[in-house]
């Protein structure tokens, strides 16, 4: 008798976990998800950068400049913070930051910049046509806001989210600017355990 | 006796269904809040024709139905904020803050959507009128 009860209580155990819904994303979802525009470019460290080649990682992409000071040294410092918070996991998830701004982020900027967040963070920059194509594919859009009182300086006007490519190399998530590092880490293992 | 048992039951009928709708949680059977982009869209855009498919303003409710899904049965990307939305796809949005969330939307005439994000009804009063707010709006 007490094994039945046990054998029981094992199955509405088992059906009471198969039923609880699967944990979501905190970002934003795609269904069905589409593989990643590809991406070969020369990347800031002189290697041949190409999106298709990480497969086996979860990446997360980030378009920003290197001259913005509101929102791209939080969403880079948040993704750092991420990796620390990953701890041995940190290996699963690629950064990968692609410039918005060619003609002033070479890639001896990008390097250094991005080095102030995290050395393996990924860097992509090159000609003003090279990095239009690659905002073409994901539907991004870049404008320049001049200055107030200069004819140099600019700022650049852009999409804040975060790209989250899966292991199988598709398209995923957005994750909007402000979230906090919690929630990335909390997106990257979900994806990575796939 | 009997005659004051009637009238203090017929209150307790009353008031029970009240108290429930002030007091219980919400458990909605779906987050999502969905629109859909019909076929189309893009081509009566192109031809001039700029009735409005989609409400300039979207509101959520925080906890009941924050989770905004876009579904696009057109046969061109929509661009939603920085969201290319691929023909045939969907894309779900959750919201975790109250507030206003302007975004850019090829899907609108004016290319331009907000999303409003309000608190979760609190227990009483906020809630009973939420209650009923949607009640009414189901008919509406």
């Amino acid at each position: 008798m007490r094994r039945l009860l046990c054998g029981v209580m094992l199955l509405a155990a088992g059906a009471a976990w198969a039923a609880s819904p699967a944990p979501k994303l905190k970002a934003g979802t795609f269904e069905p998800a589409r593989v990643a525009p590809e991406i070969v470019q020369k990347a800031a460290d002189g290697s041949t950068f190409k999106l298709s080649a990480l497969r086996g990682k979860v990446v997360v992409l980030e378009f920003g400049f290197t001259h913005c000071y509101e929102v791209c040294p939080v969403s880079l410092a948040m993704l750092a913070e991420a990796r620390k918070r990953l701890g041995a996991d940190a290996g699963q998830l690629q950064v990968v930051f692609i410039s918005v701004d060619p003609e002033r982020d070479t890639p001896e900027r990008m390097k250094s910049y991005l080095a102030q967040f995290d050395k393996g963070f990924v860097g992509l920059t090159g000609t003003p046509e090279q990095m239009a194509a690659i905002r073409k594919d994901y539907g991004i859009t870049a404008t320049k806001h001049p200055t107030a009182g200069s004819k140099t300086e600019y700022q650049m006007g852009h999409s804040s989210y975060l790209y989250f490519v899966d292991k199988q190399g598709k398209l995923r998530a957005l994750m909007p600017y402000g979230r906090p590092a919690d929630d990335i880490v909390h997106d990257v293992k979900l994806l990575a355990k796939e | 006796m009997k005659k004051r048992i009637v009238p203090v039951l017929l209150l307790i009928a009353l008031a029970a269904p009240l108290l429930w709708a002030a007091l219980a949680p919400i458990q909605p059977a779906t987050r999502d809040k969905l629109f859909e982009i019909p076929k189309g869209t893009w081509e009566r855009r192109m031809a001039g024709k700029n009735e409005e498919i989609l409400p300039d303003r979207i509101t959520l409710t925080l906890g009941v139905r924050d989770v905004l899904h876009l579904r696009n049965n057109d046969t061109v990307p929509q661009i939603f904020g920085p969201v290319l939305i691929m023909p045939g796809q969907d894309f779900r949005l959750p919201f975790e803050q109250a507030g206003e969330h302007p975004f850019a939307c090829t899907a609108h005439a004016s290319g331009q959507m907000t999303v409003v994000v309000e608190e979760a009804p609190a227990a009483g009063w906020p809630r009973l009128r939420w209650r009923f707010q949607t009640l009414l709006n189901h008919f509406a």
